[in-house]
């Protein structure tokens, strides 16, 4: 089946089945490797892409149900405002280790400045909790987070 | 130090590929190149045709720009930044002025090319000085002859020589060409500078593939793409080893996008306790693209004979070890005095069983490699821990010299020990071998989680006596662990050194074993994750029954310092276990997480522990809460003391290391456990072996304590002692002591 599909402001054509998953047009046809396998039942977050600017799982997102939604993937989220301030937060607080899943929290984090561009810890909480770090950096993605956003960076969760 | 205070030094420079740069080094003709072959020999030669056979760590290009190569993987632990920092260090070059380069794999070459057992900076921290040394050497005894002086005469900074008497000065991209003629120092008697000068080791710089990441470049193992090159799943039984028997394969194959199903033969015949580079039967499904491969696997009907591992079972493993637990340990591992003597003077005996469950590695992205096959030659891209051994292992299955295997080694998505087995490299390669040209090979989660090479459990038969003043007399461990092919499996035993043995009087250390029939083998701090766990937990017990404090137990048990037993090895000299390293951190984390000086209420608590692995001392206390309706258990803040000798190379990735360490093990804890029944894993992905989540992360507070030893490596030893620390300080909000993991939160409820 041909699916054209608005990937970062640009409509692409593809020919794949029904069901191939949206992650796997962006890596296997269209070349955007930012998506990223990590379980394939929208569990780890690795995948994150926007549709409308919701942060969604591409891993089970079906190519036939993307219709003419604005898709926008790691590769181009840095033309934004909310993108490309947590881009340079996670250099500047050096955020990453193996950085697999680093472009799923990029993409999760953007969502929420932009729906709420002062989040509180227990927002940031809500936000980033579908996406999984093996190598637990979350203290770092939470002090990123807050610097994009202009807040002071330290973790001011309570403790018990 | 606290990690979210860390400045890094700007990363975003540009980069020049290595293509690029041997295209530009061929059309200009030279640049320097610093041949370091280990174990010391260094000789410059200059650039073009020549370099593509040399060892080169260091050159230099025209416009100035210092090319130094990171010669291990990365797999997030951040020694693609780190090595070459030791290097330009020495060199005094500005590290805006650095790019770093990935090796080629050559062990005859570089040496040892890896990562694991947080090797890397204790076996090559001082060689990196010393190549580092000696270009910065070449490039001033270039300036000298160039300008006839001395060469004690010249300075060097930035990248720039300068000699202040005759006012002249020269950027190392002008001397390069007249440094690559000149004779390598001898790297052994080469000067290295003094640690007070260093400007780049010691300073956080951001990891140098970061700004590529942030843009979702392609830059792992999964985002390779070879010209004309197909997807392949291999699917093999859910029992190890099974043998194939019969599948549905033309139906497989007439499904859309399928170019080539194949039943490929195993050659596992035993499981030696190394790492587990095997290739065992399976049905390999090659399609256009992945997905229509992965699809295919809903379709896919294959019968297995799965002989006698589809025998064993987790609840068999659990009442064998009860079994086999009433008995005398098989093999004694460990004997001192006589513990059976003083258990019956003792005034009180404790008793305890500790069980810690087979865990998988998890990484976040799924083994995989890309193999191209032409012309008798074999290309391999893959992210692997262990590139020497996954190259020696496609060399032998394919029947090809090792010379005529290419393997490049991409940016791991997540190491922790599961990439030191190359089983996944071995697979591409069969399937590529069967279909032809080049292929991808992914593995799905479920076959990721289930095609393991399993952090093994145990089981902790514990025995204890202490006297009337609460002093330790007497300590026994009979551990029922696993065998493969009648050995113990892959990181499922005990050494003749865990604590506290050689610090108690009467110690007897021994275990047994029960066949296992599956690959199991090292994650982060191998032995040491399940062995702290129980041991300090113990421990803990044993302060209890002793009416002392633990940290006062500890560090009574410990002594007065005394020098550690050096052994004299073929690698080197090896360090024994330093108690008074040991005293010190437990000294600095109680004294940082005010140990014995909170008061906290009820249902939170802190606990201690300390452990020695991979070299490095780390002491830290866990702050839990547990809900007294719920059960639910959190670790509110980790505080931790670690001593890893007298320098952190680059303290950003250094903190962000002991971080994850400490998180990995409280998450391990949560929730982390792979079962068995019929042989098979019972587990398949994230929903049911759950990895902590954000809002479930501790605030972690790290301190490293500075002392004058050589500095040794932090990928690993912060996990083993956070597990009991967690389980301690959940006795300490409840009264009940955590005996099995994961813990089990049902356990917990209600306490008064």
């Amino acid at each position: 089946m041909s699916y054209t599909i608005n990937v970062n402001g640009e409509p692409r054509t593809v020919d794949v089945d029904a069901d191939t998953p949206l992650l796997w047009v962006l890596r296997d046809e269209l070349e955007l490797k930012g998506a990223k396998f990590g379980c394939g039942m929208g569990v780890c977050g690795a995948c994150t892409v926007h549709i409308n600017g919701n942060a969604s799982r591409s891993c089970v997102t079906p190519v036939s149900a993307v219709g003419d939604a604005k898709i926008t993937t790691i590769e181009a989220v840095g033309q934004s405002d909310a993108g490309k301030r947590l881009q340079e937060a996670w250099l500047a607080l050096d955020v990453m280790q193996c950085g697999y899943c680093q472009a799923g929290q990029i993409m999760t984090a953007t969502a929420l400045l932009e729906r709420k561009p002062q989040p509180t810890d227990k927002d940031i909480d809500d936000a980033m909790s579908g996406n999984l770090c093996r190598c637990a950096t979350y203290a770092r993605i939470r002090a990123a987070i807050k610097q994009a956003a202009g807040l002071p960076t330290e973790d001011k969760r309570e403790m018990a | 130090m606290s990690t979210t205070n860390v400045k890094v030094k700007d990363t975003s420079a540009p980069r020049v590929s290595r293509r690029l740069f041997l295209t530009a080094g061929a059309a200009v003709g030279g640049g320097l190149l610093l041949d370091f072959s280990l174990p010391g020999v260094a000789h410059a030669v200059t650039g073009g045709a020549k370099t593509a056979t040399l060892n080169a760590y260091v050159w230099i290009t025209p416009d100035g720009l210092v090319h130094i190569v990171n010669k291990n993987p990365e797999i997030g632990q951040g020694i693609k930044t780190s090595f070459p920092m030791i290097i330009a260090e020495e060199m005094d070059v500005a590290w805006k002025d650095v790019r770093a380069e990935d090796a080629e794999v050559d062990p005859v070459r570089y040496g040892g090319q890896f990562a694991g057992g947080s090797t890397s900076i204790p076996a090559n921290y001082d060689n990196l000085r010393r190549v580092g040394a000696a270009a910065r050497l070449m490039l001033v005894t270039a300036a000298a002859r160039t300008w006839g002086v001395p060469v004690e005469e010249l300075e060097a900074a930035d990248g720039v020589v300068t000699h202040k008497g005759r006012n002249k000065q020269a950027t190392y991209g002008e001397l390069a060409t007249a440094a690559a003629k000149i004779p390598a120092p001898d790297l052994k008697t080469v000067k290295l500078k003094d640690p007070k000068d260093f400007k780049i080791i010691g300073t956080p710089i951001g990891g140098v593939d970061s700004p590529r990441i942030v843009k979702g470049e392609p830059i792992f193992g999964i985002d390779v793409t070879v010209p004309g090159m197909k997807y392949a799943v291999y699917e093999k039984s859910p029992v190890f080893n099974g043998k194939f028997v019969s599948a549905n394969l033309d139906e497989v194959k007439a499904l859309p996008g399928i170019r080539g199903v194949y039943v490929i033969k195993g050659n596992v015949t035993e499981l030696d306790p190394g790492l587990y580079n095997g290739l065992t039967d399976g049905v390999a499904i090659v399609a256009d693209k992945w997905h229509q491969a992965n699809r295919a696997l809903g379709t896919l009907k294959v019968q297995w004979d799965n002989g006698e591992t589809a025998k064993r079972s987790t609840k068999g493993f659990i009442e064998k070890a009860a079994e086999l637990a009433q008995k005398p340990a098989e093999t004694t591992v460990k004997k001192e005095g006589d513990v059976d003597e003083a258990l019956k003077g003792a005034a009180k005996v404790l008793k305890a069983r500790y069980e810690a469950p087979f865990v998988n590695h998890s990484a976040l992205e799924p083994m995989n490699t890309t193999v191209s096959i032409a012309n008798g030659k074999v290309e391999i891209w893959s992210p692997t821990q262990m590139p020497g051994g996954g190259k020696s292992a496609v060399a032998k299955l394919l029947g090809v010299p090792e010379k005529d295997v290419t393997l490049h080694v991409t940016r791991n998505g997540g190491g922790f020990g599961r990439r030191l087995s190359n089983d996944f490299m071995v697979e591409a390669a069969a399937v590529a071998k069967a279909h032809g040209g080049a292929v991808k090979l992914l593995r799905n989660r479920r076959q990721d989680m289930q095609a393991g090479v399993f952090r093994p459990g145990g089981f902790h038969h514990f025995e204890a006596g202490l006297d009337a003043e609460g002093k330790l007399t007497a300590f026994r461990d009979h551990l029922v662990t696993y065998s493969n092919s009648g050995k113990v499996a892959g990181s499922a035993g005990v050494g003749a050194f865990e604590f506290p043995a050689g610090y108690v009087q009467n110690f007897d250390l021994g275990h047994s074993l029960m066949p296992l029939d599956m690959p199991t083998g090292p994650m982060r701090a191998p032995q040491s994750n399940t062995l702290a766990f129980a041991y300090q937990s113990f421990l803990d017990e044993l302060a209890h029954a002793a009416g002392k404090d633990p940290l006062q137990f500890q560090l009574d048990l410990l002594g007065e310092p005394k020098p550690p037993v050096v052994n004299e090895t073929p690698r080197g000299k090896q360090i024994g276990f330093d108690n008074g390293r040991m005293a010190g951190v437990l000294k600095a984390v109680a004294e940082k997480s005010g140990w014995g000086k909170t008061t906290l209420p009820k249902g939170t608590g802190l606990g201690l522990a300390c452990y020695w692995s991979h070299a490095g001392y780390f002491a830290e206390v866990v702050q839990a809460s547990v809900n007294p309706k719920t059960g639910e258990v959190r670790a509110d803040k980790v505080w931790i003391a670690g001593d890893v000798g007298r320098q952190i190379v680059n303290p950003s990735p250094a903190l962000n290391q002991v971080e994850g360490s400490a998180i990995d093990g409280i998450s391990q804890a949560l929730g982390q456990a792979l079962t068995f029944t019929n042989g098979r894993v019972d587990q398949s992905n994230f929903h049911d072996y759950p990895l902590l989540r954000m809002h479930q992360a501790p605030k972690v507070e790290v301190h490293f304590v500075m002392t004058d030893n050589n500095p040794t490596g932090l990928g690993e030893p912060a996990l083993p002692p956070v597990v009991p620390a967690f389980t301690n300080a959940i006795f300490a909000a409840t009264g009940k002591r955590v005996r099995t993991l994961p813990i089990n939160t049902a356990e917990l409820k209600g306490f008064a």
